[in-house]
Parts: structure tokens; sequence; C-alpha cells
């Protein structure tokens, strides 16, 4: 059921533009985790690509109306991911950039667990893992039944899969056919206790949704271009079947001092390391922005000397 | 070796007794005995009544829709049906995501499962979020002889302290039915504890009209107050019957909404000078029993009040009806335990 990666092609401006936005994503994580001066930052910082892929470009949202009747269901079973959702809906415009700042505090609708009842755009409250795809399951079926092409996404985490009702979820899904989920696992390799793969490892994860009868694809969740390419394919399959992307994502990503700090899953950030890492920040997008530049210069000649488009 | 059983029966090495014995029922046995009058499969038939007029009922079940008769429906509506097989969690979970499209599901498993094997996706997929998500659930109580796997004796005291969630335990398929229409109505999660196959039809004969969130006065009594819900409403009125011969005169009130509990009415029947019993097929902790003496301890209300249940144990296999007299729940033991308090 895994089909050779076919590479979507997408046009330089489209990546550049995500790029951008993951950058925008993390930005807004920092100023978040900030006010706390710990959190699940690694998380954020690793899942910032495959957020802007999706709040920047795949997901039909309105952001002045957040329960549209045709938007897609975006459901973050991962409610400690919080901090990455709230960066991503401000980035989609679902709230002023000020807000960033009332993160976790007394009244603030950006707890620190996402929940549905506090903030817009949160579709459900996840935090007890291995409810996000048994809930995607019921809304997926009431889409098909109201005849609507809007597709229900789910955000796991590798922990996650340690949850038997997901895989009770995954079957139910190929089941009945639900070709309008696609679900995502982030594999950062990385829970409370320690390493995923050392605690309770779930590999081959490819093999074990293929098994259970789901398009499945996995890819580096910090290649931009990958991520995208990947939901783009899935989403445009005809296949009768619920779809999954694993992407395997690098704790920190973006920040040097973070990425090589020893890997934890909460992790916490001394107050003068803040601007240290907005800099670091800045600094690997600008390497970031300066590879993409020269690759669009790359394709411009080859297209200009009659090379493929 | 030989051992003595709890119950007092001689077990030899070869564990054979040769005394004639009860033999324990199918997994679910018809409540109504023979001759009395009764509604073949009263939940699926209001079901199909309302899902006529209103499209946005859908059904599912893991793999339990012939024992909850869900298959009723399943069958009248194929297409508004979801088997989700032996899932519990994915069922409940199923059933939130359809409530938040929209649509009002109604989910079937036995109780055990719903509460013990899928209490966080009730609680945080469907009661929290407070969908109408009907939870319709079969062999609450002690209502099979199969053991504590399927005997759901703590379900309702597993469940009365989720917020938003209302309890109904029915007593017979005047009650289901009449309920089917409201739980629909009510805009939150429900759970209700539902009889299936031929059920007895008992209530009707008193005038009496199923009312969410209210406790009705059945038969009125001098002597003793009878407050009861589910299936011991019917044993409550029968043993109120035998003990009008001997002159005391009984009152029952029928409780089937546990959550919200109807205090008012409770209060005002309790303020009457009776002798007071609670009769609940549930264990006496966390239901009933547990539902009036918070309701008269809030009130500053002391009077005695005697429970009627299942004791605290996780219960014997056997014949249902050889369980319901060891456990106090049969007719002639309701009257013993009158007696016993007069």
């Amino acid at each position: 059921m895994t089909t050779e990666f076919r590479h979507t092609t997408i046009s330089p401006e489209r990546i550049v533009r995500v790029r951008e936005a993951a950058f925008r994503i993390r930005q807004n994580a920092l100023v978040e985790a900030e006010v706390q001066g710990q959190g699940y930052i690694g998380q954020a910082l690793g899942f910032s690509d495959v957020l802007a892929a999706l709040y920047a470009d795949q997901l039909n949202l309105d952001p002045t109306d957040p329960e549209w009747e045709g938007r897609d269901r975006c459901l973050l079973s991962i409610g400690h991911y919080a901090l990455a959702i709230y960066a991503a809906l401000v980035e989609a415009k679902f709230f002023p950039q000020e807000e960033l700042k009332t993160y976790a505090t007394d009244g603030s609708r950006f707890p620190m667990s996402a929940m549905s009842t506090y903030t817009p755009g949160v579709e459900i409250s996840g935090g007890s893992l291995g409810h996000g795809l048994p809930i995607a399951n019921g809304m997926a079926m009431g889409l098909k039944r109201k005849n609507s092409t809007a597709t229900v996404y789910n955000l796991l985490s590798d922990g996650e899969l340690g949850e038997g009702s997901t895989w009770e979820a995954a079957a139910v899904a190929a089941h009945h056919e639900l070709s309008n989920i696609i679900a995502i696992v982030d594999f950062n390799d990385q829970q409370a206790d320690g390493k995923s793969t050392t605690m309770l490892s779930m590999e081959p994860i490819t093999e074990k949704w293929e098994s259970f009868g789901w398009e499945t694809r996995r890819c580096d969740g910090n290649d931009v271009e990958a991520v995208l390419a990947n939901l783009i394919e899935l989403r445009e399959l005809e296949a009768p079947r619920p779809r999954v992307l694993i992407v395997n994502t690098r704790l920190g990503k973006g920040v040097d001092f973070l990425e090589k700090r020893e890997k934890l899953h909460f992790m916490r950030v001394a107050e003068e390391e803040w601007s240290l890492a907005q800099k670091q920040l800045h600094n690997s997008f600008a390497d970031e922005s300066a590879e993409t530049d020269e690759l669009r210069e790359k394709e411009r000649s080859t297209t200009e000397d009659g090379g493929r488009a | 070796m030989s051992v003595k059983s709890e119950h007092g029966t001689a077990i030899g090495s070869a564990g054979v007794s040769t005394e004639k014995k009860l033999v324990s029922g199918a997994m679910s046995v018809d409540l109504a005995k023979e001759g009395q009058r009764a509604v073949q499969a009263p939940l699926g038939q209001a079901l199909l009544t309302a899902a006529d007029r209103d499209d946005r009922i859908v059904g599912l079940s893991a793999d339990l829709a012939k024992y909850t008769d869900l298959h009723v429906f399943r069958d009248a509506f194929p297409d508004r049906f979801y088997q989700i097989g032996m899932a519990e969690q994915a069922l409940l979970g199923a059933a939130a995501g359809l409530a938040m499209e929209g649509f009002v599901p109604f989910a079937s498993t036995y109780s055990v499962f719903a509460t013990r094997r899928a209490y966080d996706w009730l609680a945080l997929d469907i009661a929290e979020p407070n969908l109408n998500v009907n939870m319709v659930c079969a062999l609450p109580g002690l209502t099979t002889g199969y053991g504590p796997s399927h005997q759901a004796t703590e379900d309702i005291a597993i469940l009365r302290g989720l917020p938003n969630l209302t309890i109904v335990d029915p007593c017979d398929a005047t009650d289901i039915m009449q309920a089917v229409p409201q739980l629909i109505a009510h805009d939150g999660p429900t759970y209700t504890r539902i009889l299936r196959g031929r059920v007895p039809q008992v209530l009707d004969e008193y005038g009496y009209e199923f009312e969410l969130g209210k406790a009705k006065l059945i038969r009125d009594g001098a002597d003793v107050l009878i407050i009861s819900s589910g299936l011991m409403t019917e044993n409550a009125l029968e043993a109120a019957k035998v003990l009008q011969q001997d002159g005391v005169d009984v009152a029952v009130l029928h409780s089937p909404t546990l959550k919200p509990f109807d205090s008012e009415m409770v209060l005002k029947e309790v303020a009457r000078d009776r002798l007071i019993l609670t009769a609940e097929n549930h264990t006496v902790i966390g239901g009933l029993f547990d539902s009036v003496a918070h309701e008269l301890a809030l009130e500053g209300v002391t009077k005695q009040v005697t429970p009627i249940g299942l004791p605290d144990e996780f219960l014997d296999a056997g014949a249902l009806p050889t369980l319901y007299d060891r456990y106090g729940l049969s007719v002639a033991k309701i009257v013993e335990t009158v007696r016993g308090r007069m």
C-alpha cells in the first residue's frame, strides 16, 4: 500500500511561503514559552514545518469563522502540543500576535493543554492520548453522510501509538473506508520517560499502518517540500482508504543549542537563553533561505537551458 | 480435598452435588415472565419511530447490536448504522465525532463495557463537550448470571460523578419507549440502562408517564415508602401487593432518572412519617441509596433509610432467580426486609 514517493511539482514560491510560515510559527512558540520559562518547546519547534504545511497551505479554514461548516477539521490528539497549535493559529490569523504572551496565564484562551472549550480553532480537547483518531472516525463518517469534501486531519505522536484505542480506531477507519482522514504521526522518538524506541518500540511503524489498511507515507518532517508533497498526494489519492503520514522530526529544530541539548520531553530554558534562541532561529532561517535562493537560481537556469520545468 | 462453598453447599472432591438445581440462563435472558404483558425490543421499536422522523439519528454498536435491541434499527436503516466491532473506545469516540457533526448517535454495548472499558472516552469525548450522544447499554446491575465480567453492579457509581451526564434506569417497556424521544430532545449526553428482548410492561397500568429528570409516585401508601429505580420498581410494586394483604400500606416512588436526581419529589415524599427504603438493581454504594442519603443530608433531614440493593461484593454466577433471592432483590426478599423493619 506504500507507493513510491511521487514528487509532486510544487512551485518554489509555495515552498518559500510555507518555510516563512514555519519560521514565524517557531518565533511565536518561543514567545509563548518564554512566558513560562519551560514547556514542550522541543516538540513545537520540531513540528513547526508540518504545522506550516497544514495551516499555511493545506487546510481550508476561515479565521473569521472557526466553525465554518466547510472547513477541514484538524484534530490535535496531543494536547501538550498546545504551544505549537496556538503558534500556528496565530500565523493563520485566528488570533492577534499579542495574545501569544497570555499563554498559560489565568483567564487566557491559550491554556497549557489545548482544549476546544477554550480556544476557537481547536477542534477537540486532547491531552489524554488515544482520543483523536476515534473521534476523527466519527467526524469523517458524519462528513461523508453530509457529502462534504472536507478532510479530517489528526495529529498524533509516536508515544500515542502505544495507546490501544489508536489501533482500534485505525482498524475502524480502514474497515469503513474513511478516505477523508489524514493522520500525521510526529515521530520525534521522545516521550516522558525517554526515547520511544527504547521504551515501547512501535517500529516498524510504516508496516503497522500499512497492515491496518492505510495509505502510508513516511518522510523527514523538517523537509517542508517533502511534507507538502506527501500531504498533497495523500489528499489527492483516489484510494478508498484512510491515509497516514509519519514524519521524523528533530526536537528543537531551528534553535541550535536546543537541538543539541540533552533531548528532553519537557524542556527548561534559562531566562537569558530566550534571546539567544530567537537569534539562532533567525540565523538558521537565514541559512535555509540562502539555500532556497540558490536552488531557485539553479532551477531558473535549468529551465532557461531548456531543462525540465 | 473438600471445600465448603460460601453458600453452604458441600462440594466433594469431584465438585458435584446431587441436589437438583436451577441452571444459569443464556447471557441475556428475557426478563418478562411467562404470561406477563411484555413488549419485544422496546428500544428498537421506539428508535424506529423516532428515526423515521429525524434524519439526525444514527446507530452504532460494538458487536452487540443484537443483544441491545439496536439490530431493529440496523435492519431498518442499514445505511445509518455503524458496526464498530469489538472496540468500545473507538465506539464512543466515533459517537462523539458524529455528534460533533450534528448527528444524534445511539451507541450500544453492555453496561460493563461502556463504563469500565471506555470510561475515558465517555468522560472526555462525550460528557466534557456535552454532546448529544445517547449510550444505550444492556445488562445493567444484576440481569445476567454470567458473573462479574458481565454484571454491571457499579455502573451508576462509576458514572454519577461525571458532570453533564444524564443517567436513566428504566423499569419497563413503557419507560424505555417513552424515554427515547426525550433522550433525543435532551441536548446533552445520556446513559440508559437498557432492558432488552421481551421486556415487561408494567407502569402503563398505573397511569404513569415517563418524564426525564422526574420521580413519580406510582402508588401511595401510609406505612412504608419505597424509593426505587429500574426493574426494582416492578419488584417493589409486587411486594407492595403482598404486603397489602397483611394490611401494610406501601407507597412506591419510581425515580428512573438518577442524574439529575429529582430531589424535590424525594424530599417531599420522605417528609411524611413512614418507614423508608430504597430499592435498586445496583450496589448499595454510589447509586440510588446514596443519592437519597445525599439529598437528606444536604437538607438536614435525619431519617433512617434502609437500602435494598446488591452487596459490596463481586457477585456469584448462577440462575437469576437464585441470585435475586441470594442478594435480596426478589419480591419475597423485599417483603421480608420490609417486615423485618416494621
